[in-house]
């Protein structure tokens, strides 16, 4: 979807201003601490994926999106997610009350501390085969398909329509336009490279490199 | 809620402190999370997975010339061969810096940074101005955290659009060739292995621990 997370290239967003990294803490408040923790330990009831979680934050209205701290947008699609799949009831949520039994089905689920360690270094590999055929090489020229989904994709708007060159290939991986919707698919996955000066312009002489699906590219 | 479509986005949103404690006991009260759980989480990314990983890779790729062909050929044999894999760091790919190529990481569309190497992204990594000008004035932000190449370097952006996760191989430092890789490591900022700053000079590390010790 052309949300506001699609934000490369935008103008008028101020300064960076990193805090320097010996001087930055891990977190800025001790509920950001408790959101990420929250964040991935109801993630692993296995309700969502990470594609349908990316598309909860993203389709919060723009002007949130963009006002809301990292961690705010994480909390956001988190409550947006439980509610939507019927994890916890919107009453449950506006109470912090619990007014029904979890089934057994998900606190079965409940992952224990003693658990943590191995979850985290195990992670979620995304490769995923496909019996369709590789049609890009390395060298090849390609154009972004110029199209403009209302659900989730990975696609994002500074490329669609350019012309790049095919400079890695990365093997076969879900495709998160699918996997948004519940569709585990997989589907071969390029690295592209464009010319700054395609994507942006004359003068700039950076090369921009973007993960691109094959369904999102055709030969230039 | 501030996800709710209907609602008014001028309204105040709730302080995110009480609905994270809202939510977390409701959680809890339900069966679905073990608050130790988060703590064990928590602790994870603050004493053991952290950008100091990352330090020991490029260190080692300095100073192991087997180690560096392979992590630029196959970056997650070289990298889970230290001991280092998982969440956020499943595919990664490594880029080298070189006098004439700088690379520069980048999430344009949400966070994606590769936690296994450099734990939890900053802030500004996640920010709205970064990810709006990292792909299309990439100059104007090394210009901002102060970075300034030699000239003729031309700069290379990797938007992190796929779960390939993305670390920068910074130049080795001059005047380091009698240092161990222990003692590289210090010169390896997570900033260096992002893109937006160069490795620490001998020099500007002794600045910098001079500081630290006053």
């Amino acid at each position: 979807m052309n949300g506001a997370h699609d934000l490369g290239g935008m103008h008028g967003l101020g300064p960076i201003n990193p805090e320097p990294e010996r001087e930055e803490p891990l977190f800025h408040a001790e509920w950001e601490k408790r959101a990420l923790g929250l964040t991935l330990t109801a993630g692993w009831l296995g309700q969502w994926n990470i594609d349908v979680s990316r598309h909860a934050r993203e389709r919060q209205h723009p002007v949130t999106y963009l006002s809301n701290s990292y961690y705010e947008n994480w909390l956001a699609g988190l409550e947006t997610l439980l509610v939507e799949k019927g994890v916890v009831t919107l009453e449950e949520l506006e109470q912090g009350k619990a007014l029904e039994p979890a089934p057994e089905s998900l606190t079965s689920k409940c992952a224990p501390a003693s658990a943590v360690t191995n979850i985290l270094s195990s992670g979620g590999p995304c490769d995923h085969p496909t019996d369709d055929p590789q049609e890009f090489k390395i060298g090849d020229k390609v154009r972004v398909i110029q199209f403009n989904p209302t659900g989730h994709t990975r696609a994002p708007r500074y490329v669609r329509g350019h012309v790049g060159t095919v400079c890695d290939y990365h093997g076969s991986f879900i495709l998160p336009d699918e996997n948004s919707k519940g569709n585990k698919i997989g589907q071969h996955l390029y690295n592209v490279s464009f010319d700054g000066d395609t994507l942006w312009g004359p003068g700039n002489d950076s090369t921009i490199h973007v993960d691109l699906w094959q369904s999102y590219l055709e030969k230039a | 809620m501030g996800q709710d479509h209907s609602h008014d986005h001028t309204e105040p949103p709730s302080d995110p402190a009480l609905r994270v404690k809202a939510l977390e006991s409701l959680l809890v009260e339900k069966g679905l999370v073990d608050p130790a759980a988060i703590d064990a989480i928590i602790e994870t990314y603050e004493t053991k997975v952290g950008p100091r990983n990352g330090a020991k890779v490029v260190a080692r790729a300095w100073t192991d010339p087997a180690f560096k062909d392979l992590l630029l050929s196959d970056a997650n044999t070289a990298i889970n061969s230290m001991g280092y894999a998982g969440r956020q760091g499943e595919h990664m790919k490594v880029v080298e810096n070189t006098d004439t190529r700088h690379n520069l990481v980048v999430c344009t569309l949400c966070s994606c940074y590769p936690w296994t190497v450099l734990g939890l992204p900053p802030v500004w990594y996640k920010s709205a101005p970064y990810r709006a000008q990292a792909v299309s004035a990439p100059k104007g932000v090394l210009t901002e955290f102060g970075t300034t190449l030699q000239e003729g370097t031309k700069i290379s952006v990797w938007d992190s659009t796929s779960e390939m996760r993305f670390l920068v191989l910074p130049q080795r430092p001059e005047g380091t060739d009698d240092w161990t890789a222990e003692q590289l490591e210090d010169l390896v900022s997570r900033n260096s292995m992002i893109g937006v700053e160069l490795a620490l000079t001998p020099a500007e590390l002794k600045v910098i621990q001079a500081g630290e010790s006053s």
